[in-house]
């Protein structure tokens, strides 16, 4: 148990630091109320079957932005960290497609660059 | 909360935010006494007796702890509608248990829903957090512990591939197990 741990753990460090993008979904009860569940589950599925596994996907809490969930961060190493907001599985399944294969970030669910 | 793996991704992520190393999630879908119960349970820093009363109390919640608000009362509201209720038994520094049950044959009970994609939601934590998960239903009982899967070197569970496995193998032991709810 505690070797899986540490060996997920390992391989968590080596995927965010070796310069991989991290995608962050926002899973509060506001998230998760406005569909956040269903937006992972096409995260996944959509990165998966591109056999994009260096991307590591994290959830986080309520980030006060409870009227734009469902919220997704994108941190792609070297760019501003783009927040998308309003994030249902097939605008999800576009962000995976245009900002994480393409680099062109989805502009119109943009609702913060940083 | 559209199903009820809303709820239950909801739970797990409240037991998370109270610094569980450890949750056991059971779902039991009883048709001979009419009963669907769902309990989760964890190893988080717990809570007094005083926050236990005013958990399920929408307009009781700390910023700090960050544990209370919607989540609970919305879950409450579900139960009750379906002609059921809600439990929650915690001891500070023992950990938390949230207990659920509604009417299993209840026409505004809603569905389980996917409950593959709550679990794989939590995956996503497996490096930090052991996930036990015991369902029970007409034709047998489905155990997963994240903890002892077996997983071929080249698909880590917390990689969107393993977790998407993680989700299947979900939806499979359901199946089995004739999980209808």
């Amino acid at each position: 148990m505690q070797a899986i741990r540490e060996r997920a753990k390992a391989e968590l460090a080596v995927r965010d630091s070796d310069g991989n993008p991290r995608i962050v979904v926002a899973m509060g009860t506001c998230g998760i109320a406005a569909g956040a569940r269903e937006t992972m589950s096409a995260l996944l599925d959509e990165l998966a079957q591109r056999d994009l596994n260096q991307v590591s996907v994290t959830q986080t809490g309520c980030k006060g932005l409870c009227d734009r969930e469902p919220v997704v961060e994108v941190h792609v190493p070297g760019q501003p960290v783009v927040t998308y907001g309003g994030v249902t599985p097939p605008v999800m399944r576009r962000i995976v497609a245009e900002q994480i294969v393409n680099g062109h970030v989805v502009s119109e669910y943009v609702i913060g660059s940083r | 909360m559209r199903e009820l793996a809303d709820h239950i991704l909801d739970l797990m992520r409240n037991s998370l935010e109270a610094g569980a190393d450890e949750i056991e999630l059971e779902v039991v879908e009883d048709q001979f006494n009419d009963l669907l119960l769902i309990s989760v349970r964890d190893n988080g820093r717990g809570f007094p007796a005083e926050v236990v009363a005013r958990a399920t109390d929408a307009f009781y919640t700390t910023r700090t702890t960050r544990r209370f608000g919607l989540g609970l009362a919305l879950l409450e509201a579900t139960c009750e509608q379906a002609g059921g209720c809600v439990e929650v038994l915690s001891e500070p520094g023992c950990g938390a248990t949230v207990r659920a049950q509604m009417r299993l044959s209840h026409l505004d009970r809603p569905p389980l829903g996917e409950i593959g994609s709550a679990i794989q939601a939590m995956g996503c934590h497996a490096a930090d957090i052991r996930l036990q998960y015991r369902h029970t239903a007409r034709a047998g009982c489905y155990v997963l512990d994240t903890a002892a899967l077996d997983w071929e070197p080249h698909c880590p569970l917390t990689t969107p591939s393993g977790l998407c496995r993680l989700a299947r193998e979900v939806r499979e032991g359901l199946r089995q197990i004739g999980s209808n709810a």
